[in-house]
């Protein structure tokens, strides 16, 4: 069902733009006929000139950019004159950004609804209808474009001669990878190299410490005695070695826990059944990998009560005395256990790397 | 020889033919002066996206002027006491110094951010409204796909952003996305190293997002947006049936002077509410998360909210790791890598597919009320649902906190919901629009409820209907055919019950005008013309 909209174009001559005798509103008609635009209906929102509703709405306008006008001032004189400098504790300062906001927010919405009320109350109501022109072309127009495209192939003679063909194909995909090559080449980074892939590895081996077993550290340097740990508490722990406690060693952050007695025992019990956790405790002191086998977000909500350790970022949860292994939440793989041990000073050492590959978790995984 | 003297009145003349001679531009200006805009409100939804990019543009450039891509280890010595003599990149020391130390800074740096999630939110009505009302049927399936690939654009370029700023919040994002390529079978590694150039966080990746932020991806934002107005421009805008409408016009008003001043007084105003949230509402407040750490997280670290349905899809997603011999596929690809896949490319096909389903190859330029289409508005509203169950997961610990509701039970609910909820909101929804087809076919069949019920001699009580058309000789009305436009339920729409006197302030003497359908100037048509019959 088509809609019935009987057009009067037929009706409208073309008029002589430049009969002296137009206005200017004849013209504009005659521009509205050549691009097929009707006008419906086109009338004044006022009864005549200058009526008293007109020239209050005048009115309203005017004001509406003055106020505009006022509030940029206003926000010219914050930006100035405003204490801005950010001091510690209540201060005048604080209001600075608020109070730009505020007047830069009055100017603009002054200037736009000075603007939207020119517009909708001012100007005159109109209705146009314009005409669409949808669809294909003209068959003639597409006949003709098509023939001459392939008239184009047909001069390049492509077709006629293949050895061109095969010329082409030599000559330009050889080019084509000149211009992914050093796009491709610079950025690619193999994440196997090496006799230790970084993948493997953390600040605990002791092969990037000379051979020494690495320390135990705080996120100052300072290594840690395993008084220092109350029982039912933890600490995050970094390894001893120059720049230990920074990104550089984004896998590294392991968390240190002192478990109570019968915690402890159990968390044993289930450590030695495990061929690779096993000797792994130190006492009642286990160390877990901080960084959470599902996202590699720190796992560091400790719940003294249930043991667990949740990562906060996607809700894993990991039961500490079973080896870490996830009991709810998206996590596949438990927590690598750090091998603790501790040296003759009274320091805790990472008795080796970890023997789990830390962080999430990929296709190659060992 | 006597010089002419020139004629001051006769110059911008002159200047147009001058132009115009090198040009040719008087035809197609006149033209564009000349096009006609349909008008809706809902028109102008697309519009807060351009505007707000616009704002970005604008307090983006402010930025880069004292944003520093640096991951450079620096001790911090500005402003903020809390930090002072912390190590920190100088990223991150640059987004401090920004907030902090240069006059203005903060209020750019929110201004840019609230654009921002204006940008994707009115991205997203807008696909809606586009959506639910057939907007992108025949011609208009290439603009579709050109919005789906703005959202995806529009998405990379806040997520890139966001990391800029080195802090907690945007370091724990980055892990994130580190471990997101990790978990694509094959060339995760690959990828993850390629990207950070070695093992994460490497010293690289912030150069690299910022070129990626501040001219790879608006530059494709640009394109794309240019192509999409140009689509428009060339199509022309789609109409709501009603009087006059059909499918070969357009009915509105000229671009010139009407429409175009109003598109103008929208851009302020919604540039003002950019302002008013950057002055109020504080948004990324990066002093308070400190530089990143690996080993330092809080809870409730949420990502911006468009990010937040990809980020409740990995909480949701149960923990099953797939193994093929010695590999594996970790649960992680599926929500994150095939779920934002999916959702970003799979709705480009659907205007094909609704095509091809409903063996529709007509041109559609009249736009159809949401009701009319029961079966899209039920796939539209499954669809947001899951966006929605997904989304409020993404926030779920922070729900589970604050409501004081065990956060297994959260993350049950979500999964459960995700699949339970968007059949229901398909069954609410297709119910939803036939009944009220129902009860306009009953309007155009019996006329207007007035509320006046009336006692018959027989003690009979009926209801009067005000007809909304001609009628028959027992003074029931003749049914009116459904036009695919609003109709009018309630006799204030037909005129009755306006107010007795109307202003503010002071009373307008003006008579009450007859209300016309919502977003319909009242016309005079002339009497030849006909009421379309049908929206489709």
């Amino acid at each position: 069902m088509t809609a019935v909209h009987e057009s009067t174009d037929s009706d409208r001559k073309p008029v002589d733009v430049h009969d002296p005798k137009l206005d200017r509103f004849d013209i504009v008609k005659e521009g509205l006929r050549r691009d097929e635009i009707e006008i419906i209906t086109y009338e004044s929102q006022f009864q005549g000139v200058n009526s008293k509703a007109e020239k209050r709405v005048v009115r309203n306008i005017a004001l509406l950019f003055a106020i505009s006008g006022v509030a940029g001032l206003a926000f010219l004189g914050f930006y100035i004159w405003w204490p801005w400098k950010f001091e510690l504790g209540s201060t005048t300062s604080d209001f600075y950004t608020p109070l730009l906001g505020i007047s830069l927010a009055i100017s603009l919405f002054a200037l736009g609804f000075a603007i939207l009320a020119w517009a909708k109350k001012l100007l005159p109501h109109e209705v146009s209808i314009q005409k669409r022109h949808d669809g294909e072309s003209p068959s003639d127009e597409q006949v003709i474009t098509g023939q001459t495209m392939l008239f184009v192939a047909d001069e390049l003679g492509v077709q006629r001669r293949p050895l061109l063909k095969g010329a082409i194909g030599l000559g330009l995909a050889p080019l084509g990878l000149v211009a992914a090559a050093p796009l491709i080449g610079g950025l690619i980074e193999n994440p196997h190299k090496g006799e230790e892939p970084m993948m493997y590895r953390t600040g605990f081996d002791p092969v990037a410490n000379d051979g020494k077993l690495v320390r135990l550290t705080r996120d100052d340097g300072s290594p840690i005695r395993p008084d220092d740990v109350s029982t039912g508490g933890q600490m995050t722990v970094y390894p001893g070695i120059p720049h230990g406690a920074t990104n550089e060693y984004a896998d590294s952050p392991t968390l240190l826990i002192h478990l109570r007695p019968d915690d402890a025992q159990e968390t044993r019990d289930a450590a030695n059944a495990d061929r690779r956790n096993a000797g792994s405790m130190w006492g009642d002191y286990v160390a877990y990998s901080k960084i959470c086998t599902h996202a590699g977000c720190p796992a560091s909500l400790y719940e003294q009560q249930t043991n667990r350790l949740l990562c906060p970022c996607h809700q894993s949860q990991f039961l500490i005395t079973r080896n870490a292994q996830p009991i709810f939440g998206p996590a596949t793989r438990r927590l690598p256990m750090l091998p603790l041990n501790v040296d003759e000073e009274g320091f805790f050492v990472a008795k080796s790397d970890y023997k789990d590959t830390v962080g999430p978790d990929f296709w190659e995984r060992p | 020889v006597k010089r002419r003297k020139m004629d001051l009145a006769q110059a911008p003349a002159n200047f147009a033919k001058g132009v115009d001679g090198r040009f040719q531009a008087a035809t197609p200006l006149r033209a564009l002066l000349n096009k006609v805009f349909p008008d809706h409100w809902s028109f102008l939804l697309g519009e807060i996206a351009l505007f707000s990019f616009i704002i970005l543009l604008l307090t983006g450039t402010f930025l880069t002027l004292f944003f520093d891509p640096s991951m450079k280890e620096v001790a911090y010595e500005g402003a903020y006491p809390a930090l002072r003599g912390t190590e920190m990149s100088a990223a991150y020391e640059s987004s401090l110094h920004l907030s902090f130390e240069v006059r203005g800074g903060l209020f750019m740096r929110q201004m840019h951010h609230w654009a921002a999630l204006l940008f994707m939110a009115s991205i997203v009505v807008h696909m809606a409204r586009v959506f639910f009302t057939g907007a992108f049927r025949k011609p208009r399936e290439a603009n579709w796909a050109i919005g789906i690939a703005l959202f995806l654009f529009g998405f990379l370029a806040g997520f890139t952003g966001y990391s800029l700023p080195d802090d907690g919040l945007s370091g724990t994002g980055l892990r994130i996305a580190s471990a997101i390529m990790l978990s694509i079978p094959v060339a995760g590694t690959w990828i993850s190293a390629s990207i950070f150039g070695g093992e994460y966080p490497g010293d690289l990746i912030i150069g690299r997002f910022y070129i990626a932020h501040v001219l790879l991806i608006p530059g494709g934002l640009l394109g794309l947006i240019s192509v999409h107005l140009a689509l428009v421009f060339k199509q022309k805008h789609t109409q709501w049936p009603g009087p006059m409408r059909t499918n070969t016009n357009v009915v509105g008003e000229r671009m010139f002077p009407r429409y175009a001043l109003k598109q103008g007084g929208f851009f302020m105003a919604v540039f003002g509410t950019v302002a008013l949230l950057a002055g109020f509402f504080q948004i990324n407040p990066i002093w308070l998360f400190g530089p990143y750490r690996a080993s330092e997280v809080s809870s409730a670290s949420q990502p911006d909210w468009y990010v937040m349905f990809m980020d409740g899809l990995v909480r949701l997603m149960p923990n099953w790791q797939i193994y093929i011999f010695d590999y594996s596929i970790p649960p992680l690809f599926w929500p994150a890598v095939v779920g934002l896949g999916a959702l970003t490319t799979v709705p480009m096909a659907y205007p094909w597919l609704e095509a091809r389903r409903t063996k529709d190859k007509r041109v559609h330029n009249l736009l159809e009320r949401p009701r009319d289409n029961p079966e899209r508005v039920g796939i539209g509203a499954m669809a947001f649902t899951f966006f929605i169950v997904a989304t409020l997961s993404g926030a779920n610990d922070v729900i589970a906190d604050k409501f004081h509701i065990s956060l297994n039970a959260m993350t049950w609910a979500g999964r459960i919901g995700l699949l339970v909820l968007p059949p229901l909101a398909y069954f609410i929804a297709v119910r939803m629009c036939l009944s009220l087809q129902q009860h306009d076919r009953e309007v155009l069949a019996h006329g207007v409820e007035t509320g006046i019920i009336r006692r018959l001699p027989n003690g009979q009580f009926m209801e009067v209907h005000q007809p909304l058309g001609p009628v028959d000789e027992h003074g029931h009305q003749i049914p009116l055919e459904y036009g695919g436009w609003v109709v009018p339920k309630k006799m204030n729409r037909v005129g009755a019950l306006a107010p007795a006197v109307k202003g503010f302030f002071f009373p307008v003497e003006k008579p009450a005008e007859i209300p016309v359908s919502p977003g319909m100037p009242p016309v005079t048509g002339a009497d030849d013309r006909e009421e379309i019959t049908s929206g489709r």
